[in-house]
């Protein structure tokens, strides 16, 4: 889509995912062709801003915080409380595993929100990767320490024995659709927020080119939506962030502890 | 979603105004979607976006996990001890403030009370002594009374006994001097008792 005359006028083509690098061509390994695509450039960039966010934040190691470090350590506390909250002091060995999955995305969603940036999230395969992470953590964490009693997570305690296999059912069903949702849930918020963002951009450009004399400034419609929009879409895409977040510590307190 | 669903029918309306370019890139974004090439779903791009979120989210978790995070507890850790050390310092310095107090408000009773009592005392020694110096004086006026008082008496008794003499001299000077003849005192001194 890069040729034509709708270019720049079509709003799926910013999810287009292309060589970051035209001269260097594609790279293949096993047969899979892994070319350091655009998208791997904003993952890349996302990983250097959150790793110099935090090393310059904390380079001082001052006790009474600078804003950087402040912010740094915000974001520490943020998750923590988080995880606290939701999976218990224990689940704070997962702190790493969950602080890196809020950051990486709530890094990719901000980042996804400047324009001519790609946004990685807004892929399914990117975000099923996180979720499907998020899970294999879960049923390998949750085997791993209780054995086949992590399977009591299927069976809610207090239920007539009439009825438990048909909950038993429902309750494996929604563990396993838990992937699912976890990962269409963030895919689907970028991906709309960042079609609705360019249609109503374009919308500017073409009322403004099929209006004529002072009908022009209808084209200021679409523009408040813009500007409405887009401090709308930087809420969601913390929120999401922090909606991942939250979940990855609530299926990871299920890990810890299975027993209803 | 609901605001979406409005944004979206907003949107259509917007096309209408907009004329033949928008309806076109409306057009594309569905044709997009049906031709299978809607950029989400190309299977294509899978391996190298799957291949490159495992080495930067790896990187990213081996940082955070090894280097940022342990950095950044460790400044929160030492803050939190730092304010629980003060916490405990000010709490034990606040105790010893109002150990001091205490003390203070002891030794200011304590001195309280024995100036108290000094007074009681001096005042005490000072009633008992003035009451003998005043026994004392009492007694010596007494006797100093006594003692002119026989003094009195006897003056008295003297100059009363006196008398009798002088009226006998005078009478004998009177006489010798009327009579112009010497007149025994002895005589005299009968005679002036004998007109008593």
């Amino acid at each position: 889509m890069a040729e034509g005359k709708t270019s720049g006028l079509d709003p799926i083509e910013q999810f287009e995912i292309h060589p970051a690098f035209e001269k260097f061509g594609h790279f293949e390994l096993l047969g899979y062709d892994v070319t350091f695509t655009n998208s791997a450039l904003m993952m890349s960039i996302a990983v250097a801003l959150i790793g110099l966010f935090l090393f310059t934040g904390t380079s001082k190691k001052a006790l009474v915080p600078g804003r950087l470090q402040s912010m740094a350590e915000i974001s520490y506390e943020f998750v923590a409380n988080m995880i606290r909250s939701t999976a218990g002091r224990d689940g704070l060995k997962f702190f790493p595993f969950i602080y890196a999955l809020f950051m990486f995305i709530l890094f990719a969603n901000v980042l996804g929100l400047i324009p001519f940036f790609f946004t990685t999230t807004s892929h399914i395969i990117v975000t099923i990767a996180l979720a499907l992470m998020v899970f294999f953590t879960v049923v390998i964490v949750g085997l791993w320490k209780h054995g086949l009693k992590f399977l009591k997570l299927f069976v809610p305690s207090g239920v007539p024995v009439v009825i438990l296999p048909f909950v038993v059912l429902l309750e494996v069903i929604s563990f396993i659709s838990r992937p699912l949702s976890h990962s269409i849930r963030l895919w689907a918020n970028m991906l709309a927020g960042h079609i609705m963002l360019k249609l109503f951009a374009i919308f500017i450009i073409m009322l403004f080119g099929a209006l004529t004399g002072a009908a022009k400034l209808g084209a200021i419609a679409p523009f408040i939506m813009v500007v409405v929009l887009t401090p709308l879409e930087i809420l969601v895409a913390f929120l999401q962030a922090y909606v991942f977040a939250i979940l990855t510590s609530v299926y990871i307190n299920d890990a810890l502890h299975p027993g209803h | 979603m609901s605001t979406f669903a409005t944004l979206m029918a907003a949107s259509s309306v917007m096309v209408g105004l907009a004329g033949e370019n928008a309806k076109e890139a409306v057009e594309h974004v569905t044709e997009h979607a049906e031709s299978g090439l809607f950029p989400p779903l190309n299977t294509a791009t899978y391996p190298s976006q799957i291949f490159w979120l495992a080495i930067t989210f790896g990187l990213l978790l081996f940082l955070l996990a090894k280097v940022l995070l342990p950095r950044l507890g460790g400044i929160l850790e030492e803050r939190s001890n730092r304010i629980a050390d003060d916490l405990d310092s000010a709490a034990r310095m606040g105790r010893e403030a109002e150990q001091a107090g205490k003390a203070y408000e002891q030794s200011l009773s304590d001195a309280r009370a024995k100036a108290h009592n000094v007074a009681e005392t001096t005042r005490a020694s000072v009633t008992s002594e003035l009451e003998t110096e005043m026994q004392t004086a009492d007694e010596q006026a007494a006797k100093q009374m006594a003692q002119a008082e026989a003094k009195i008496q006897k003056t008295r008794a003297e100059a009363l006994a006196n008398v009798d003499e002088i009226a006998s001299q005078t009478a004998q000077a009177v006489v010798e001097h009327l009579y112009s003849k010497k007149f025994n005192i002895a005589s005299v001194r009968k005679a002036v008792k004998a007109i008593d």
